[in-house]
């Protein structure tokens, strides 16, 4: 096709074809790409090379990319022949072949070569580095069983190598320069741990030990140490380090330090030739591990497919080692100094060891050994800098995350039987998810949650989820960056989209697409509900619903349940009803032949089964009883659970039935990020459940004490105490003030528990508990914002609003054939 | 199959549809932001959850049950997810909205011709 460009892209490797994946799903037609790569495949998964040497993987399944991935694509591929030279004077590149391409852009993506000592003997044959196919293929030929092999370097890849070689049957001896191994990823006392568990399984140490040759007679013989002893070998592993291949880029002119340096949209000094992957350096830095170069690949896609909005700025990274038995996870500053603090957990029979490293309040390192459940989210505290003052007490057993929906005990993915149920919602197996992530070949959640459906219901799986993916890719797998987009439709995160709202004076759902450069003409069905509550929260009676906009239990005012009806629930206020009140419902109950009643968890009553053109009749009736709307369907205050109190149960101290009732009052029709319930107990017997609400208070003969952020849903969350006050006003007060920082400041779709562990009890306590006049401002504009709010849509819609929304398209009349004919042919 | 007239475009809210009975089968009616009218049975091919209240956005709608999205133009699922539903043709005739039913909507009972006022369109 005239008009495309042409894109050449210098290795073949999992960053650059990554790159090439991103582009060909933004712009599938903007460039003709043509891929040379010094290897004779396909591309594969380089990390799985370590699992292929120990022989639990075989090459087959490592493949990512076949070559008729490259011809169905309309990608010409030129394997096994590397690029020798760039002429950027004429846009062109020269193959060893001779072959040549010309460019409009160039992706240069060459990886990086393993580092080999400069000793005697050291280009030997038997002697191998660790590094590609080619490597392996090698070092599997020589492993048979009783031979000696000699691996130099005891870091990450010289213990893999070291593993693999063993599992084959060699005699393994690791020579390593330092006394403690993976020295640039645990602190002594995990090596420590490591080194003597690879002692067991029959591993031998030198170290700390500097080799000084490689000796042998037209084949490597044995290794020799700057202290005169040598030691027999039959095969050596090189396995010191890697060095960005650079040579090409530097050859044509480009500046290259360590790597080929770029910017941070990944474009090197040539305006025509962008980056990624381990030859590159940014901002000071070279990776080599995974989840860098595929942040990097994508914005590289973003600026070839001009779009212009990618920005990499560089990346936390975490270690895990790929040795089948051992946990191993480090990240960050794991050593820490004198500004730093730690924390420490050790179980030496259980081969259990925990380190964090704090300093100002944050996570800065982590080292875990023999318990890594918690690696990826002690990472995330990391790379997020979440305060963890709220959390220390627990803060080394772990998140507890997992476990309470049908994965109960559960701590350990890999542990668990492949039918064993990992996401309860969707009914997917473990054998399954396993399965979709190396068959589709699978790398984020995301990708996960598309193919199976596994954690994109409720979410609590999500952890075990992140498990098996890292378990499965071996390690390298990493969640997306901290700055989490609002949904694919935009690149600003929620409380980027909140304050722009706020500062720029948005005001309408098309102003703030238009302002933040949505990439989508009407967003999706994330980001317009979270949209369209952020500016009824910004702009409390100035703002106009956009109803297209809500989820259809909001649009409609009723909950529509698996066969598509709706279900209704009237407000019952504090759960308190009467005869009266009773015989209304049974009567509508009959009226509408409602299948199902049920009482509530919320002290309520629930009429299931209605169709949806019965809805406003219904409501009329309730409506003429005396009954709102119970708002049981919406992100909004739900119920007030309360006991009898002191009115009638012996042990009350309070009025908990009237205090519930007035929080009702109060807040009913509130609209928030997620449900929020109430409860007010009257004794701390506790009988209304109020410390699993997400406000709750439990009454005492001084006075109320307050309990936020509990719920009792997909994972049980006690609530946290904020504080205690003296007179049922203050209750109120505090009330409002703290729904009102929580529908300020959450992010949509994000319950109160959730959101405290965020931001932290400190957090919600100094400006609820501590702040007088900001607590009284909260609540000012809480009581503004109901105004607006406590109108019930119930009785609007019985009144005819909005009255095409509940009844079907009524044909006009039959067309004729002839006219459509006639309409066609004109 | 056989064409009925359901009224002037803005009968149907722009990002929102309204369900056509026809016969035995709900025909969910679908205008987009940027007012092209699509017409799917009223099934997602999933749980047959109905996408007549799913949330509208480009030419997709997503399902309320389970946040399938599905193509309005051809009646697939999108991503990841593998299923169909059926379309129905669409015509636009000076403003009205024109749906190919199948024929038994036009027998006795179905709502052809029944008590349409016309209303002054919004726009």
């Amino acid at each position: 096709m005239s008009g495309r460009r042409k894109l050449v892209v210098v290795g073949n490797g999992m960053a650059g074809m990554r790159a090439v994946e991103e582009l060909l799903a933004l712009a599938p037609d903007r460039y003709d790409i043509t891929v040379y790569g010094a290897e004779p495949y396909g591309n594969y998964n380089r990390i799985l090379l370590s699992p292929v040497l120990a022989a639990e993987k075989t090459l087959d399944d490592i493949m990512l990319n076949r070559p008729e991935w490259y011809a169905e694509r309309g990608i010409t591929l030129h394997a096994g022949d590397p690029v020798v030279k760039i002429d950027r004077a004429r846009k062109r590149v020269v193959a060893q072949s001779g072959r040549e391409s010309p460019y409009d852009r160039l992706l240069l993506a060459t990886g990086s070569s393993p580092i080999v000592l400069p000793v005697p003997g050291a280009d030997l044959p038997g002697v191998v580095s660790f590094r590609d196919i080619a490597d392996v293929d090698r070092m599997i030929e020589a492993a048979q069983p009783g031979r000696r092999a000699v691996v130099i370097g005891g870091g990450l890849l010289g213990l893999e190598a070291a593993h693999g070689l063993q599992k084959r049957g060699m005699q393994v001896t690791v020579v390593h320069l330092l006394d403690r191994l993976m020295e640039r990823q645990l602190d002594a006392e995990a090596a420590k741990l490591l080194e003597r568990s690879l002692r067991e399984r029959g591993l031998t140490f030198r170290m700390p030990a500097k080799t000084a040759a490689i000796r042998g007679d037209g084949r490597v013989q044995a290794v020799a140490f700057d202290d005169g002893t040598e030691i027999p070998a039959d095969l050596v592993v090189m396995a010191v380090g890697i060095r960005p291949n650079v040579a090409l880029a530097r050859a044509s002119g480009l500046a290259c330090d360590r790597g080929v340096l770029v910017d941070d949209t990944m474009l090197t000094y040539d305006p025509k030739i962008y980056a990624v992957g381990e030859c590159v350096q940014h901002r000071g830095k070279c990776y080599g591990l995974v989840a860098p170069l595929f942040e990097q690949a994508k914005v590289a896609a973003n600026h070839l497919a001009e779009f212009g909005i990618g920005r990499y700025v560089g990346s936390q990274v975490s270690t895990k080692l790929k040795v089948t038995g051992i946990d191993l996870f480090s990240a960050g500053d794991f050593e820490g100094g004198t500004s730093t603090e730690e924390m420490l957990f050790k179980d030496a029979s259980r081969g259990v060891y925990k380190k964090l490293v704090i300093r100002d309040d944050r996570v800065r390192g982590v080292v875990l050994y023999g318990d890594t459940v918690d690696g990826p989210w002690y990472f995330q505290l990391l790379r997020d800098g979440v305060p963890v003052a709220d959390m220390r007490e627990n803060l080394l057993f772990g998140q507890a995350h997992l476990g309470d929906s049908g994965t109960a005990g559960a701590n350990a993915a890999t542990l668990l039987p492949d039918n064993a149920e990992i996401c309860g919602c969707n009914g997917v197996c473990k054998g399954t998810i396993v399965k979709a992530i190396t068959t589709k070949k699978l790398f984020t959640l995301d990708e996960v949650r598309a193919h199976t459906k596994a954690s994109s219901s409720c979410g609590s799986c999500t952890a075990l989820v992140e498990q098996l993916l890292a378990n499965t890719l071996g390690g390298d797998y990493s969640q997306p960056s901290a700055k989490k987009p609002m949904c694919p439709c935009t690149i600003h995160t929620h409380e980027e989209v909140r304050e722009a709202i706020v500062k720029y004076a948005l005001k309408s759902i098309p102003d703030v697409m238009a302002f933040l450069e949505w990439q989508t003409p009407d967003g999706c069905h994330k980001c317009r509900p979270a949209l369209n509550f952020y500016l009824l929260c910004a702009w409390p009676g100035e703002y106009r619903d956009d109803k297209q906009s809500r989820f259809i239990n909001e649009r409609v005012h009723g909950n529509i349940q698996r066969d598509g009806t709706y279900s209704v629930v009237p407000r019952i206020w504090g759960g308190v009803t009467s005869p009266r009140e009773l015989r209304a419902i049974a009567e509508v109950a009959e009226k509408y032949n409602v299948p199902t009643v049920k009482i509530t968890g919320g002290q309520r009553i629930d009429l299931l089964g209605v169709k949806k053109e019965d809805l406003p009749a219904m409501w009329c009736d309730l409506s003429a009883a005396g009954f709102v709307s119970g708002h049981a369907y919406g992100k909004a205050l739900r119920t007030v659970k309360t006991c009898v109190g002191k009115e009638w149960c012996r042990f009350g101290t309070q009025d908990s039935t009237g205090l519930g009732i007035a929080l009702e009052r109060m807040t009913w029709g509130s609209w928030h990020p997620h449900k929020v319930k109430l409860a007010v107990s009257g004794c701390p017997r506790n009988c209304a459940e109020a410390t699993i609400k997400d406000f709750g208070v439990v009454c005492v003969e001084s006075g109320y004490e307050i309990h936020v952020g509990g719920n009792g849903g997909i994972k049980v969350r006690p609530t946290d105490f904020l504080c205690k006050v003296q007179t049922a006003e203050q209750v109120l007060e505090y009330c409002a003030a703290f729904l009102q920082l929580y529908r300020e400041e959450a992010r949509y779709l994000e319950r109160t528990a959730p959101w405290l562990e965020r931001v932290g009890l400190t957090y919600v306590r100094s400006r609820i508990a501590d702040d007088a006049e900001g607590r009284r401002a909260l609540y000012a504009r809480f009581l503004e914002a109901q105004k607006h709010a406590q109108v019930d849509p119930w009785a609007e819609r019985a009144r005819g609003y909005d009255a095409e929304e509940f009844e079907p398209l009524r044909a006009a009349r039959a067309v004729k054939e002839a006219e459509v004919e006639e309409a066609e042919a004109s | 199959m056989s064409w009925i007239d359901v009224g002037p475009a803005e009968r149907i809210p722009m990002r929102g549809a309204r369900v056509l009975r026809a016969g035995e089968e709900d025909i969910a009616v679908f205008r987009t932001g940027d007012g092209r009218v699509f017409a799917l049975r009223d099934r997602c091919p999933h749980r047959g959850g109905p996408l007549s209240q799913g949330i509208v956005h480009g030419a997709r709608v997503t399902c309320p049950l389970h946040d399938w999205v599905i193509d309005l133009a051809t009646g697939e699922a999108m991503g990841a997810d593998v299923g169909c539903t059926a379309t129905f043709r669409v015509r636009i005739e000076h403003g009205r909205v024109l749906v190919e039913v199948p024929e038994e909507t036009t027998a006795p009972g179905a709502p052809v011709g029944a008590a349409f006022q016309p209303r002054s369109s919004a726009r």
